[in-house]
């Protein structure tokens, strides 16, 4: 395990330090805390220094596991950038929000799942689901609307859904699946089935009442459910800064005495790590932790985001830590690959992605009968 | 037959059905040690445990919440609101994501989940403790809505309902879960969904009552009858979605009248749905305009003469069918 991969805070410490009269200063916005908001050279920084043990647990790692994340980012990466391609011709309609530059969250975290573990996220739902083992077919048919959709064309980008895989979808509200993930936790503990529940939410959710509601009961009820913070710093055009009145989102964990740490979203192997401590919890102690992970979304909140509120320079500067290249270079670095063995993976996942959209232009439209079935079981 | 009251039929079907199947747990505030805020719950926590009867802290929206997941993932939660009030509270669980997600999920995903406790007005309680919900989760498309208005369907619809795969509306009534009536009493006795029920047979007027009107028609029927020598019908659909719609229709061909009383606010409610399908489909055997009573367009006030004026009541069904019998 590699040294200071995340800033961890046991839930023990954290909940002796928490509330009023402790003498800690008011944890309101200041200075140093608002530089934390967007500070790229920070984050390089603290990824430089824990460098060399993140390169000897790449060398502990099953070279095939290591493989499949970079193979499933470099998929999730082509697979969104097609989809912003054929939705500008029009193939896709509705609401597409795209996963480009948080692709080390999603396979950090969900590779050190089990299979029958079970997953909920947000609408930015695509790549969560191509990894939790619906095929980039049934994905793509799906934002085409197509009948071969992984929902048959009746939920579009926001609700992909694979009972099969233990997928629970795709969700459209702000946070409303962080409530109902919890109660997926507590179906797992209350038939004792050993599952575990990764949750996925944005920052901007932490601002909705569910998500306190669902900490609280999660600890008071010691559910196994893993509640990660995409902390991409902004909710639609709304940065952080401008919307949380604290810059840390995984210390609202001490709120609830819930174990909490700050991840790297970048970083690819600390995300997992930091996941399989999490899991570790859950499963032997049937306890939550919440992780915030923290990334930057390289593309708008959706394809119709006009960009307004950021500037390039900032894109270009967080660019720099683009999730695929840092993994690449640590591979390259570490040994595992050669150039040859990128350009495979490389060329294995465009393939996929020819393959999904050829798969979703020849899927029939739905049949009109599809309009009223599914209503009611 | 035992005779029970609605609050003990209700309690029944909880009992039998945590007992029949290993997945019905019951969830709420106040709904295990307190033995439920109205006593719905009444010794359920000391029989099966906190397994099964689980208090919740004041989090409508969260304990929803739990619910939907835990129903997605093959439990059968069995969610009870302190009163259909807070419900909004947990509105977007309710309607956002229970009431749709097995449509967008492509049919994968049931939501096998009961949300039930009462509905309507109390005795003096106000504005924000007395609103009836019917109409307003009526109209979206994934949701059952169930009111009963006697112990013998409180406990069959319920049982119905907990055992039905669709996130189910149960609308009790705080007033009637005193009220006495009879009970099959084997455990096996289930009433369907979607089927109304005649309370009273009879043949010049037909008045649709649900809920807490049932009582009030069939008081009105009474006293009509003898006063007027006006039979009258009486018909509950006890589901309002889906509705029996053509129970209701039968009755109006024969009577050729229509009085229905409800006590959610008139505009956009069940009253003026039925209303419109007895037009589309019994047009030309109306005798005269459907009349509606509803609550006063306004909110519950807290005087007692004031509350009173604005409740349906018997005297005022009775002026009603007075009125489409031209008396």
């Amino acid at each position: 395990m590699p040294k200071a991969a995340t800033r961890q805070k046991p839930a023990s410490k954290a909940t002796k330090t928490s509330g009023n009269g402790t003498g800690e200063k008011p944890d309101t916005v200041d200075k140093s805390q608002v530089t934390d908001f967007v500070d790229v050279e920070k984050a390089t920084a603290e990824y430089n220094d824990r460098r060399e043990s993140q390169l000897e647990s790449i060398k502990k790692t099953d070279k095939k596991v290591l493989r499949e994340m970079l193979y499933q980012m470099v998929l999730g990466r082509f697979f969104e950038e097609k989809c912003a391609e054929v939705y500008r011709t029009g193939e896709i309609g509705g609401f597409c929000h795209l996963y480009i530059g948080q692709e080390a969250i999603a396979v950090g975290s969900m590779m050190a799942l089990e299979p029958t573990d079970m997953v909920i996220t947000s609408y930015r739902d695509h790549v969560q689901a191509m990894i939790k083992g619906i095929t980039p077919e049934g994905v793509m048919a799906e934002l085409y609307g197509k009948e071969g959709g992984c929902v048959k064309g009746k939920g579009g980008s926001m609700h992909m859904f694979s009972k099969e895989h233990e997928f629970y979808g795709g969700h459209g509200i702000v946070g409303g699946q962080i409530g109902v993930g919890t109660g997926m936790a507590y179906a797992a503990k209350y038939k004792g089935s050993g599952q575990v529940t990764l949750c996925f939410f944005g920052e901007a959710a932490v601002n909705q009442g569910i998500f306190h509601e669902s900490l609280n009961m999660a600890q008071l009820w010691k559910l196994p459910c893993i509640y990660i913070c995409e902390n991409n710093q902004y909710g639609m055009g709304t940065s952080q800064k401008r919307a949380m009145s604290i810059s840390s989102v995984a210390k609202k964990g001490d709120g609830y005495g819930i174990a909490n740490e700050f991840v790297d979203g970048m970083d690819v192997m600390a995300v997992r790590e930091a996941t399989q401590r999490a899991i570790d919890r859950a499963r032997n102690e049937s306890l939550p932790t919440l992780l915030e992970i923290r990334a930057y979304r390289f593309m708008g909140h959706s394809m119709s985001d006009p960009g307004n509120y950021r500037t390039r320079d900032e894109i270009v500067k967080y660019q720099t830590r683009d999730p695929i290249v840092l993994f690449k270079d640590s591979l390259d670095e570490a040994g595992v690959f050669s150039k040859k063995d990128f350009e495979r993976i490389e060329q294995e996942a465009a393939e996929a992605v020819e393959k999904a959209v050829k798969f979703a232009e020849e899927s029939p439209i739905p049949a009109e009968s599809e309009l009223f079935t599914d209503v009611y079981a | 037959m035992a005779v029970l009251t609605i609050r003990d039929a209700l309690n029944q079907a909880l009992r039998e059905e945590i007992l029949r199947d290993e997945n019905v747990f019951v969830m709420g505030e106040e709904v295990a040690e307190y033995d439920g805020a109205y006593k719905v719950t009444r010794g359920l926590w000391k029989e099966f445990g906190d397994k099964r009867v689980v208090d919740t802290p004041i989090t409508e929206l969260g304990f929803a919440a739990v619910g939907v997941g835990a129903a997605m993932a093959g439990l059968r939660p069995v969610i009870e609101f302190m009163t259909w009030n807070f419900s909004v509270l947990a509105a977007d669980q309710i309607i956002n994501h229970a009431a749709k997600m097995l449509y967008m999920s492509g049919g994968q995903f049931k939501v096998p989940i009961v949300f039930r406790g009462p509905n309507g007005s109390a005795y003096q309680v106000s504005s924000q403790h007395s609103q009836a919900f019917e109409a307003f989760y009526a109209n979206f498309p994934g949701l059952k809505v169930v009111m009963p208005s006697t112990a013998a369907d409180a406990k069959g619809l319920l049982k119905s309902a907990i055992r039905d795969d669709n996130p189910i509306i149960f609308l009790e009534q705080e007033r009637m879960y005193g009220m006495k009536s009879e009970v099959p009493e084997d455990e096996d006795f289930t009433i369907p969904l979607g089927v109304a029920d005649v309370k009273r047979e009879g043949t010049d007027c037909t008045i649709v009552a649900r809920s807490m009107t049932v009582p009030l028609a069939l008081q009105a029927a009474e006293q009509i009858e003898k006063e007027f020598d006006v039979s009258v019908e009486v018909i509950d659909p006890r589901t309002i979605k889906p509705l029996d719609i053509d129970t209701i229709v039968k009755s109006v061909k024969k009577t050729n009248r229509l009085v229905i009383a409800e006590e959610s606010h008139a505009f956009a409610s069940v009253g003026t749905e039925i209303s419109h399908q007895v037009m589309d489909k019994a047009f030309d055997y109306l005798d005269a305009p459907v009349k509606l009573l509803s609550t006063a367009e306004a909110p519950m006030p807290y005087a007692k003469n004031l509350e009173a004026l604005a409740l349906p009541s018997v005297e005022g069904i009775v002026g009603a069918v007075k009125e489409v019998c031209y008396l």
